[in-house]
């Protein structure tokens, strides 16, 4: 299974930077969505994979009995996931408002400010 | 004693949400960012004077055990930062009182300023790695309106850089954080900088390059600091000051807390790294400024250029390179908001950022010259101001520990940095007017309300050269804890085995 979700987090991370080596808004948009969520998935499998062991503490006892899931790196993700979230809707509507101001959705066209 | 960890935080806080609530009402959010900054620089002040006279610091939010919960901790150095900001975060209030535009006021200008100075302090009081993310995201979100606030063309396309950038940025520090959760069960700073040196060594030098990566960003350090000369003149001058004050150095703030305190198992690797770094760092931004013909733009290649000395500091990694790393970031802080504030006054005078347009400013605002000449010679080493302090302490401890290169490096670049600053002197204030002047009434004074912050600014500056010796005697302080993280340690996780 780590394998497997390794595999798919590098997929990701490649998808993400591709996509972001383009010139068009849209993709480096979708670029950034790819990174953060291969980075979710990233905490999720270094911080450990256990499966049907939910983390419950039985009655009567102080502390869960057996082997239990982290529940700590979920809620790093649950944290990382709103921040995300908010994150990408800000930067849409930046790209959208960029690409308002400057009638061009082809990121070489927004070089003004270097010269 | 634990409200004044706390105030630094949640005074912004209340300070944002009650301007929130005026939303379009111009006097009352004024009203709000002025108290606001003014409060915290008072909590700041608080705080600040609280550690120095009982040592560091900690509070666990929600009464939860150190490494369970979220930690504040201030030691020296976070004491200083939080004071740095509170009164760079005032005297940019002030100033935006008479410089901003009535439509940027209305629409948040106020509330995002204090939500930046919120995530600015929580990332210097954190203790937990995962909270600094969070700060961190905080200052970034407000960071990213402020850039874009206005909607001009050059804005969206500074912010869409700096955005992606500092994205990418936050992606690889979340990634870092999990892996090093995965290794060492633990965020809390503390906890950390006890357990790491169980993990494998290896591991956890993987682990630090991927933070230097991400807080490298941040930081604006050779090779990744692209992003800032192309973002940070596009927005009004006092939220460019706000950023060159604080933003990059929360970067550098980072970088020197986990090379002190979690990453220093192998300094025989690390260290020699960050000096190369900072070399690199020193040297081409201060040539991208030595090309630039644009006041702003050439004062943003000077922030990457400064950075590389906060580094050095930390390369060197010993007492007096850190004090002396301490004292360049308060020093840096002021000189470049002070720079920038002076820019926008020039803009306001003169109509225009292009240096080659400008002129003759020595004798239309000789007051004005003066308030540039402090920060600029400051900023260049001049003996009595507090760029020459700094400078000394680190030039000194690189000698001592025979890093001729970077000492070298260091002299150079300053001798290019005054170059520069020259050369602003001599485009915008000496020389004439390059076309006949232009009968314009408001350019004969600037108002008071702008020249106040920057004339506080200048006399800190001035302060700190003339009060070096006790300033360092702080600044040492603040090293000998961030070299010896026990104490550190101790505070937070108290006697909990």
């Amino acid at each position: 299974m780590e394998m497997l979700l390794s595999l798919v987090i590098g997929g990701l991370y490649a998808a993400g930077f591709y996509l972001m080596l383009r010139r068009s808004l849209a993709k480096l948009i979708i670029g950034l969505s790819l990174l953060s969520n291969a980075t979710n998935l990233l905490i999720f499998t270094a911080g450990g994979l256990t499966r049907a062991e939910p983390p419950l503490v039985p009655r009567g006892a102080d502390r869960p009995t057996g082997p239990f899931a982290d529940p700590l790196p979920q809620a790093m993700i649950l944290t990382a996931i709103v921040i995300g979230f908010g994150v990408l809707a800000f930067a849409l509507v930046l790209a959208y408002r960029a690409y308002q101001t400057t009638g061009s959705e082809d990121l070489d066209a927004m070089k003004e400010t270097d010269r | 004693m634990r409200l004044l960890l706390i105030a630094p935080i949640l005074i912004p806080f209340f300070a944002a949400v009650a301007a929130l609530t005026a939303w379009r009402r111009r006097p009352l959010q004024r009203a709000f960012g002025i108290a606001g900054s003014v409060g915290l620089l008072l909590a700041a002040a608080g705080l600040f004077e609280s550690v120095r006279h009982h040592g560091i610091q900690s509070v666990q939010i929600g009464h939860w055990p150190a490494p369970f919960g979220i930690t504040l901790v201030a030691d020296l150095f976070s004491a200083v930062m939080v004071l740095t900001a509170g009164v760079v975060g005032a005297a940019v209030a002030f100033y935006s009182l008479g410089s901003l535009d009535p439509e940027r006021e209305s629409f948040g200008y106020h509330p995002l300023v204090q939500i930046l100075l919120m995530g600015v302090c929580g990332a210097f009081l954190t203790g937990d790695i995962f909270n600094l993310y969070v700060w961190f995201e905080v200052m970034l979100m407000a960071s990213f309106v402020l850039l874009a606030l206005g909607g001009e063309r050059a804005q969206m396309e500074g912010a869409l850089k700096y955005v992606t950038l500092n994205l990418i940025s936050s992606a690889l520090f979340l990634a870092a954080v999990g892996i090093l959760y995965g290794v060492a069960g633990t965020l809390n700073m503390a906890d950390l900088s006890r357990k790491l040196p169980e993990v494998p060594s290896g591991l956890v030098t993987t682990l630090a390059m991927l933070f230097l990566v991400a807080f490298g960003i941040k930081a604006a350090v050779f090779p990744l600091f692209f992003w800032l000369p192309a973002s940070y003149h596009v927005p009004p001058v006092t939220v460019t000051a706000l950023f060159s004050g604080l933003l990059t150095k929360v970067g550098v703030y980072a970088l020197i807390r986990i090379f002190t305190l979690l990453f220093v198992h192998d300094t025989g690797y690390t260290h020699p790294l960050l000096l190369a770094i900072a070399g690199m760092t020193m040297v081409t931004g201060v040539l991208g400024a030595v090309a630039q013909i644009d006041f702003r733009r050439l004062l943003s290649f000077h922030i990457v250029s400064q950075i590389g000395y906060l580094l050095m500091g930390l390369g060197l990694f010993t007492p007096l390179a850190l004090a002396g790393t301490v004292f360049f970031m308060v020093h840096v802080i002021f000189s470049k908001a002070a720079l920038f504030l002076v820019s926008g006054v020039v803009c306001r005078i003169a109509g225009t950022y292009d240096l080659k347009k400008l002129g003759g400013l020595y004798r239309t605002a000789p007051g004005l010259s003066l308030l540039f000449l402090i920060p600029a010679l400051s900023l260049a080493g001049m003996p009595p101001l507090s760029g020459f302090v700094a400078k000394l302490a680190l030039i000194e401890a690189g000698l001592a520990t025979a890093q001729y290169a970077v000492v070298a490096v260091a002299l150079g670049v300053s001798i290019l940095t005054l170059f520069s600053m020259m050369k602003i002197w001599t485009e915008a204030f000496w020389k004439n007017p390059p076309e006949p002047e232009r009968p314009r009434e408001e350019k004969s004074a600037a108002p008071r309300l702008l020249i106040a912050p920057i004339s506080a600014l200048a006399i800190l500056i001035i302060i700190l050269g003339l009060a070096a010796g006790p300033l360092m005697e702080i600044a040492a302080q603040a090293a000998e804890q961030l070299l010896h993280p026990e104490g550190y340690v101790e505070s937070v996780l108290g006697g909990i085995q």
